[in-house]
């Protein structure tokens, strides 16, 4: 029986054709993915992802315990500020990535994937030492994630005592949202500027009607994981996983090696040193090839590795998708040629994103760890 | 005559004297969810029943489509290459995708509208 969201009801109430994501009832569209994915590039789309594991943490040693859990450095987050994170096991491969947040009051809480909530936390708990307690918060509360050029605009009819333009990318606020106490960040995964709303789960239907309301479109995972993918912005599972190392991911940039000791550590100054043997490019197709998970990837003939995520692009017009290649053989415009169902089609090496929105910047997070 | 068939890879057929049009179920594309491009037959190629006549990509998967009845194919759908959304919007109407010029009638096996609607109600497989 899959596990159902705060708001389940109202997905069904707007037509949301409904699929099973990592154990959970989720909208994949409700009305097309090209509408849903234009709404969040010109205006405000509105994702439920409630789906995702929220986790809270108590106890005396909180900082210290996370700084050896997680790959970046967060002796840099002041409070009010989060962070994008990795989990690695001993062997350096990823367990999750999540964000990390210090609260406006200093308390300390992620967001991880719902497909490894169940796999972080008992990971979390076996690495947490004496005095540090680790709540997964996930049933109690709501996620909602706001994105697009819209999305301050919308948020401020429902959060008028917040002064959103001051939240700087990655900053996380505590306030009013439609009259109750809501946690407020400048986060997303879509390449656009917007915020996610952690709301007590008996609140996410008032929220989520009110944001409608304000104008924000209702958006699945399938448009979901259009924007994502245009951003350059990996999915666990597809684009890294246990086998994956942060820098065979492109991930580098999150694993800070002289911050102190942290799980993963030796392995990864290892690979480091070393230079990873795979690594991840972006692909560019033309109209009519779209890069599938799992097919294969050939340069001049000779096999260099696997897609592991790709989609249409309706904003760019053509297929794009992300693969993991031998390191050394596929440089920028390097042109490739991918296993697809009419044969081979080709494609393009290019650098991520595909497609910058107007996310503050992305630069600013990446320079806070 | 004039009433649909449908087949268990969630084709419909309509035949009209002996021409037929062809195209997928709004079951069908609502499992594909937006239709991407479509690779058509070219016209005059001959089809068997039951043999593959082209792709349609969506967003999340590429799909085979199979012809419902033998014959030759007499027209294509053009406005799909630029308008692969009609076949969301209106799959039973403005979406079709080919036209046959049918051999032998219609096969065996087809299904009737209330056999699909039980196919497709119980997931489709």
């Amino acid at each position: 029986m899959p596990e159902r969201t705060p708001l389940y009801e109202r997905h069904r109430a707007l037509g949301g054709r409904m699929v099973d994501f990592a154990g959970w009832e989720m909208p994949q569209q409700y009305s097309s993915v090209r509408e849903e994915h234009a709404a969040v590039r010109q205006a405000a789309g509105i994702f439920d992802v409630s789906h995702m594991g929220r986790v809270s943490f108590r106890g005396g040693g909180v900082a210290d315990y996370l700084q050896r859990l997680v790959t970046n450095d967060l002796a840099q987050v002041e409070p009010g500020h989060a962070q994008y994170n990795l989990i690695c096991n001993e062997a350096g491969g990823v367990l999750d990535d999540l964000v990390v947040y210090r609260l406006p009051d200093g308390s300390w809480s992620t967001v991880v994937n719902a497909s490894n909530r169940e796999k972080d936390v008992a990971w979390m708990r076996d690495h947490a030492g004496a005095g540090v307690e680790v709540l997964d918060r996930s049933p109690d509360t709501a996620l909602l994630a706001l994105q697009g050029p819209r999305a301050e605009s919308v948020l401020a009819t429902l959060a008028s005592d917040l002064d959103l333009a001051a939240i700087p990318y990655f900053g996380v606020v505590q306030g009013q949202v439609a009259g109750r106490p809501a946690t407020v960040s400048r986060t997303g995964y879509t390449g656009e500027d917007g915020f996610e709303l952690y709301l007590p789960a008996e609140r996410a239907a008032a929220v989520w009607d009110g944001l409608l309301a304000a104008g924000a479109t209702p958006a699945g995972l399938a448009a979901r994981d259009v924007c994502r993918l245009e951003a350059g912005l990996r999915l666990y599972g597809n684009d890294m996983d246990e086998q994956t190392n942060p820098y065979q991911a492109g991930l580098g940039w999150t694993v800070k090696l002289n911050k102190g000791d942290f799980t993963g550590r030796e392995a990864l100054l290892e690979v480091k040193e070393k230079g990873p043997d795979r690594v991840l490019v972006g692909l560019r197709c033309g109209e009519r090839t779209i890069p599938r998970h799992g097919a294969a990837v050939s340069r001049d003939g000779e096999p260099i590795g696997v897609v592991t995520s790709g989609t249409h692009s309706f904003f760019l017009g053509g297929g794009i998708g992300m693969a993991s290649v031998k390191a050394g053989a596929a440089p920028p415009g390097a042109q490739l040629e991918i296993e697809s169902r009419g044969g081979a089609g080709g494609a393009e090496v290019v650098k991520l994103p595909f497609y910058r929105g107007s996310v503050k910047t992305a630069v600013s997070s990446r320079q806070a760890g | 005559m004039g009433d649909r068939r449908y087949t268990e890879t969630h084709e419909w057929v309509e035949v009209a004297g002996e021409v037929a049009t062809v195209g997928i179920t709004d079951f069908a594309q609502s499992q594909l969810g937006d239709v991407v491009f479509l690779e058509l037959p070219r016209q005059g190629r001959k089809l068997g029943a039951g043999e593959s006549f082209g792709v349609i990509e969506s967003v999340k998967a590429a799909s085979d489509l199979y012809a419902p009845v033998a014959g030759t194919v007499l027209e294509v759908n053009e406005r799909l290459a630029a308008n692969p959304e009609l076949v969301n919007k209106d799959p039973l109407g403005e979406g079709w995708l080919i036209k046959v010029q049918t051999e032998g009638g219609l096969p065996d096996g087809l299904l009737d509208q209330a056999a699909y609607q039980k196919l497709a109600e119980s997931g489709g497989h």
